[in-house]
């Protein structure tokens, strides 16, 4: 195989980060594999479930669907970065069982809940739908959602 | 409390079986078969791959018995001969790329002389397919009581149907995976699974390896529902063959296609009813026929059938009652364990039948049930004697007034009657679900656990129970911590390890926190009698347990117990008669379904879930496990299709094989009472499958109610319903 | 696998004049799907649009949206302009899921060329016109043209998209309905977006035919005024302009009747002659 490696360079969890990548790799593999941040899961690998939901310059995607290559120069926070004190909601709430969803599923939430104006529009059961998961039936995670009360005025 | 290990998932610093840093560690992969039955003639591989690169391993590598044992040792662990079904394991392969690995497996090409395959469990099988007995059948049960032939000649109204169901996929969003090596003569095993004991008795069997010699572990599991209940041992066994021969640490992690195309599913189904009623609407004969399709091997069939058939005549007052049940052998992929154990196949049936029957009597089904609702006093189909005190008709009301249900209805015709395209219904299941191991099951599983006073003066719990989500650790931890009078932090649940804690019986069944709870209990019991003083708690204990140490260093401070049986348990394995379980949860849900007449889509609109199941240890953790379970069930009525070809899932995606999202369910409204369980611990009843039990028929019941017709085949996917309403015949 | 990084369009256009069998990737949501067992996209050469900022603007002029190949749906959902569009958010938000949305792109979509594209039948019922571009020239080609058959394109080897141009005119009738298996993250089962402007009648569908597909027997149907009384009124029309098929999704009995109530029950309040 001929296959030559890309340097790149991103933010990663607010950190600069600089390698080389095998041109196969997804952002997924690169987390999981080579940077060693196992906190993203994958699920399916097709873009269904969203356990390997990532921020990519501030909006969540499926980092399974992402080349590695495509987060040069961008940034990316993951799971990892997530705070203890920010998930006290959830854990009341019943957010997370098995646990194999849920860092996607925090990962979105707490998008959602940086973006809370987006609930003007749209329910949080439909923003949320891009994260599977078999265990809760989705109450203990909508639940777990702070949904600060959108100023109208803004808007 | 707070379930323990939250945060951690919460923060994504939960590490499962894929997450654990190995080092230098192989891939494995598996090539399996093409074709559903046949002889294996030769095996191609092919010159385009430098095989030296990697190890292979086949049946004559197998040093134990080629058999993943469980019930009978009729599944191979890797094919010799001949095939019994698509995507069945034939060769292994490791290298230390992953996407080599992946290549390669493509690489091997089998060849075989195809069989002529079975798989219409509902017909009969042809000469050519006969592959058990004279009939394929893999098991046969009978329950009888009373004179249902008589019954049914004497009734006054006699009404037959016919129920099936389809096929369900588990969709653990964690697929199966496993990691294996080889340490100091000792073959290890970790990884995703529900019981780490099946897998050591499967694993020292087809290994030759005594127990000494094979380790199990368990690695926090994203989700079983029963797909990780048998088949981890086959992929446990698997790893560390490949390990074993390679002499490498070896991971084997199934991709999702992989996982929905070649591992157990649930049961389809079919059941026939005949019943007898007299002038008032109440039952006097249930005449009931279970078929299930196993697939091509045993695995847990015979138990599922079983559980199917005590639950067929569902919670209702019948003298007479004739249940015959057959498991099937086909060469479908094989079916499993799957939440609920064949109890939400024949309860659909039931409560479907029960709806049929109210409306052939013109009877309204709350009133029918109302009429024949099993009370304190009369005996199940079984001959067991219900004398709970709970309240059945009680919990059916409740769930009632929770849904408006009268007032709603009416509203619904008014709606109805005016909307172009939209129609609206309510429907009404009522069921049981009896909890932990069916008749003398548990008495032979003996199961064990044991506690150890650390010299801080915390105490260890020793299970092998594990957490797939279900919240075991949480409730272990509480159940320890009130007994002793601890605080939760100052209880160690040890994570499960075939050579540190003993056999506490699988983790299934709804059984850990009423049973493995019960005999924890106990244990606590014995940790004080061995420190001399039964009455000791909290600091006084933590001082005694100290103090021992003290005086005895680098001893252990265990204590065990075992199970013990309630008093007055009699059950009759020859005729299937007495006390089947120990204990029943019992339940009603109301489901609300809006159905588009352009589309012919079905909606859960909303759902409520009322259920008696003892104690409720924890609220936050037993609203969980109801809520997850009735969206499963949810997903198995309206969506969930496996479609099949050549007895195996072609639809084996997420994008092809859709469970519901946030956006498919309604909140789920969830009711406890309580009614304490003496036998439990801190008097719980099981509940993790019982949720699966209520949904499909009481949406069934609702689009019945809808739209005036009787949906007795799920999943009620659009195109089906279809055919029901337009009376079209477009889909199978 | 050779991945080419392009800095510029221009320098994305050279490659892919160079060595036409290169695959342009934007957002990655169709090509990467169960990337691990891709092997034969894994042989290829690539070549990564995703940095050309010069693709990803949405332009209003005056009587024009432009939307560069790179823009989202996202991008769509969030901008208040396309009010004045109001099926491309509309059709934007029944795609996949949020992490969908914010990395798929209406170029790709248009490319990947499913019958079930939902960004594609509600461009096309607005009359967008595909912005092709190469070494050699841009051209325009309307997107009701540009399919040719199944994953079949109007477009050369060595083109890419450049924009997607969108009319902007008054509409008196819009609609855009998607029938999936499930309530959200779902491919099109049945699909149809309709409208009415001064340009008359647009109806398209999507995943009733082997491409998404402007239905011009009906529309003359519903110009003409010819009278419907009921769904089935519609069938002979609808056979004449989709031809829907069985599939692992669904069957072509289901998809053909449902289209037709769906369809009916949209026009009825538009239609004097529906009834
Ligand atoms: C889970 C999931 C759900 C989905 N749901 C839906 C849905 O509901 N509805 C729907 O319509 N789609 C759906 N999709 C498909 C997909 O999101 C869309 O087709 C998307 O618009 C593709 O855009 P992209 O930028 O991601 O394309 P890419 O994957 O980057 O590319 C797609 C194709 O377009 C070509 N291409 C991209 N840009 C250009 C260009 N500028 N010039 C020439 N060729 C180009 C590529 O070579 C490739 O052939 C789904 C996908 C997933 C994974
Ligand atoms: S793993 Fe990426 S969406 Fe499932
Ligand atoms: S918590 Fe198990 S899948 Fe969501």
């Amino acid at each position: 195989m001929t296959d030559s490696r890309i340097e790149i360079s991103f933010t990663l969890n607010r950190r600069p980060v600089t390698l080389r990548v095998d041109p196969r790799s997804r952002l997924l593999d690169l987390l999981r594999y080579d940077l060693g941040l196992p906190g993203t899961k994958e699920g399916c690998g097709e873009g269904e479930c969203g356990a390997c939901t990532v921020h990519l310059d501030g909006v969540p995607v499926n980092s399974c669907l992402v080349p590695a290559w495509q987060v040069r120069d961008r940034a990316v926070l993951t799971i990892e970065d997530t705070a203890e004190a920010a998930v006290e909601r959830m854990l009341d709430a019943g957010t997370t069982q098995c646990g194999a969803c849920t860092p996607g599923v925090v990962m979105t939430a707490r998008w959602l809940e940086a973006n809370p104006r987006l609930l003007e529009r749209f329910s949080a059961r439909h923003l949320m739908a891009g994260n599977l998961c078999r265990c809760t039936g989705y109450d203990g995670i909508i639940d777990g959602i702070e949904i600060p009360v959108p100023d109208r005025e803004e808007a | 409390m707070q379930r323990i290990e939250g945060v951690s998932k919460l923060v994504g610093r939960e590490r499962y079986v894929d997450d654990l840093d190995l080092g230098e560690h192989l891939w494995g992969a598996t090539v399996r078969s093409p074709v559903p039955r046949g002889r294996v003639t030769d095996l191609r591989f092919s010159a385009e791959v430098d095989w030296s690169e990697f190890t292979i391993v086949v049946h004559t590598d197998v040093p134990g018995d080629n058999t993943v044992f469980l019930l009978e040792a009729d599944q191979p662990v890797l094919v010799a001969e001949e095939i019994r079904h698509i995507h069945e394991p034939i060769v292994l392969l490791a290298h230390p790329s992953r996407d080599a690995v992946r290549r390669a497996a493509k690489q091997v090409d089998v060849g075989v002389d195809p069989a002529d395959p079975y798989f219409d469990f509902r017909a009969a099988p042809t000469a050519g397919q006969l592959q058990r007995g004279d009939d394929n059948v893999l098991k046969r049960l009978e329950i009888n009581k009373g004179d249902v032939g008589a019954a049914l000649a004497a009734a006054a109204h006699v009404v037959e149907g016919v129920y099936e169901t389809g096929a369900q996929e588990h969709v653990y969003l964690e697929t199966q995976g496993m990691v294996a090596w080889v340490e100091d003569g000792v073959v290890c095993i970790k990884g995703s699974m529900q019981c780490p004991y099946y897998v050591a008795k499967a694993a020292e069997r087809a290994l030759g390896l005594d127990r000494e010699h094979l380790r199990v572990m368990h690695a926090p599991t994203g989700g079983g529902f029963g797909g990780k209940e048998e088949f981890p041992s086959i992929i446990a066994i698997h790893t560390a063959l490949l390990a074993m021969k390679s002499g490498q640490t070896v991971k084997m992690i199934y991709e999702r296609t992989e996982d929905m195309a070649a591992t157990t599913k649930r049961h389809p189904s079919r059941v026939r009813h005949r019943t007898g009623l007299d002038g008032d609407g109440c039952l006097l004969a249930q005449d009931i026929e279970v078929i299930l399709d196993g697939g091509a091997y045993q695995t847990l069939s015979p138990v599922v059938l079983s559980r199917a058939i005590i639950h067929a005549a569902g919670p209702y007052t019948c003298d007479n009652v004739r249940i015959v049940g057959k498991a099937m052998l086909t060469n479908s992929v094989p079916y499993g364990a799957f939440r609920g154990f064949g109890a939400p196949q024949s309860q659909f049936a039931n409560e479907r039948h029960m709806d049929v029957v109210a409306g052939r009597l013109s009877l309204d089904p709350v009133e029918f049930r109302r009429r024949n609702l099993i009370k304190d006093g009369d005996c199940t189909a079984t001959g067991q004697v219900i004398d709970d005190g709970t309240d059945r008709v009680g919990v059916m009301e409740l769930a009632l007034a929770r849904a408006d249900y009268f007032d709603r209805r009416a509203e619904h015709r008014n709606f109805n009657a005016q909307h172009a395209y939209l129609r609206r219904g309510l429907g009404l299941a009522t069921f049981f679900h009896g909890a932990g191991f069916t008749g003398a099951g548990e008495v032979h599983l003996a199961s064990r656990v044991m506690v150890a006073g650390l010299p801080d003066g915390r105490v260890e719990v020793l299970t092998s129970s594990t957490e797939m989500g279900q919240g075991s650790r949480t409730v272990l931890t509480q159940i320890a911590a009130q007994r002793l009078g601890y605080a939760p932090v100052d209880i160690v649940i040890v994570d499960p390890d075939t050579h540190r804690v003993p056999d506490s019986g699988p983790t299934v069944a709804s059984r850990t926190s009423m049973v493995v709870g019960r005999i924890l209990d106990d244990a606590c019991a014995a940790l004080r009698q061995r420190l001399g003083d039964a009455e000791l708690r909290g600091d006084a204990l933590r001082a005694a347990i100290a103090a021992w140490h003290r005086e005895n260093p680098g001893g252990r401070l265990s204590a065990e117990a075992s199970y013990r049986p309630p008093p007055g348990v009699q059950w009759d394995e020859e005729n299937y008669r007495g006390e089947a379980y120990g204990a029943f949860a019992w339940a009603a849900y109301v489901a609300e379904v809006e159905v588009d007449l352009r589309t012919y889509t079905v909606r859960c609109i909303g759902f409520r879930a009322v259920q008696e199941i003892g104690r409720v240890l924890n609220e936050t953790l037993a609203r969980g496990q109801i809520q997850g379970g009735v969206v499963q069930g949810i997903g198995w009525a309206l969506l969930e299709e496996c479609m099949l070809h050549e007895g195996a899932m072609v639809n084996n995606q997420l994008t092809n094989y859709v469970i519901p999202t946030s956006a498919d369910v309604p909140p789920i409204d969830v009711i406890f009472l309580e009614n304490p369980y003496e036998e439990g611990a801190l008097g719980a009843k099981g509940i993790g499958e019982l949720p699966l039990d209520g949904p499909a028929p009481a949406l069934a019941n609702a689009v019945a109610d809808a739209l005036g017709v009787e949906p007795n085949v799920i999943p009620m996917t659009p195109e089906r319903m279809m055919d029901l309403i337009e009376g079209t015949a477009t889909h199978d | 696998m050779r991945v080419d990084l392009a800095t510029s369009f221009e320098e994305a256009l050279r490659i892919k004049a160079e060595r036409s069998d290169v695959v342009p990737v934007a957002g990655g949501t169709d090509l990467l799907v169960h990337w691990p067992d891709a092997h034969a996209l894994q042989e290829r050469d690539w070549l990564d649009l995703s940095a050309l900022t010069e693709l990803s603007h949405i332009h209003f002029e005056p009587d024009t949206v432009v939307l560069g190949a790179l823009a989202t749906y996202w991008d769509v959902i969030q901008d208040q302009r396309f009010r004045a569009l109001p099926l491309l958010p509309a059709a934007a938000a029944t795609v996949g899921s949020l992490q969908i949305q914010t990395r798929g792109t209406w170029a790709g979509n248009i490319a990947n060329a499913s019958p079930a594209a939902d960004g594609v039948p509600a461009l096309m019922v607005y009359d967008a016109e595909v912005q092709l571009a190469s070494t050699s020239g841009r051209r325009s080609v309307p997107l009701a043209d540009f399919y040719h058959g199944y994953k079949q394109l109007e477009a050369r080897p060595e083109e890419l998209i450049e924009s997607i141009r969108v009319p902007l005119r008054p509409h008196d009738f819009e609609n855009f309905t998607k029938v999936g298996s499930r309530a959200a993250q779902a491919i099109t089962k049945v699909g149809m977006a309709v409208a009415h402007s001064a340009a008359g009648w647009r109806i398209v569908a999507n995943s009733m035919a082997p491409t998404v597909r402007r239905c011009r027997t009906l529309e003359r149907l519903v110009e003409s005024g010819g009278t419907v009384d009921s769904p089935d009124g519609l069938l002979s029309a609808i056979r004449a302009d989709v031809n829907p098929i069985d599939d692992i999704r669904s069957t072509a009995a289901y998809r053909e009747r449902v289209f037709s109530r769906l369809l009916y029950q949209t026009l009825l309040p538009a239609c004097s002659s529906f009834s």
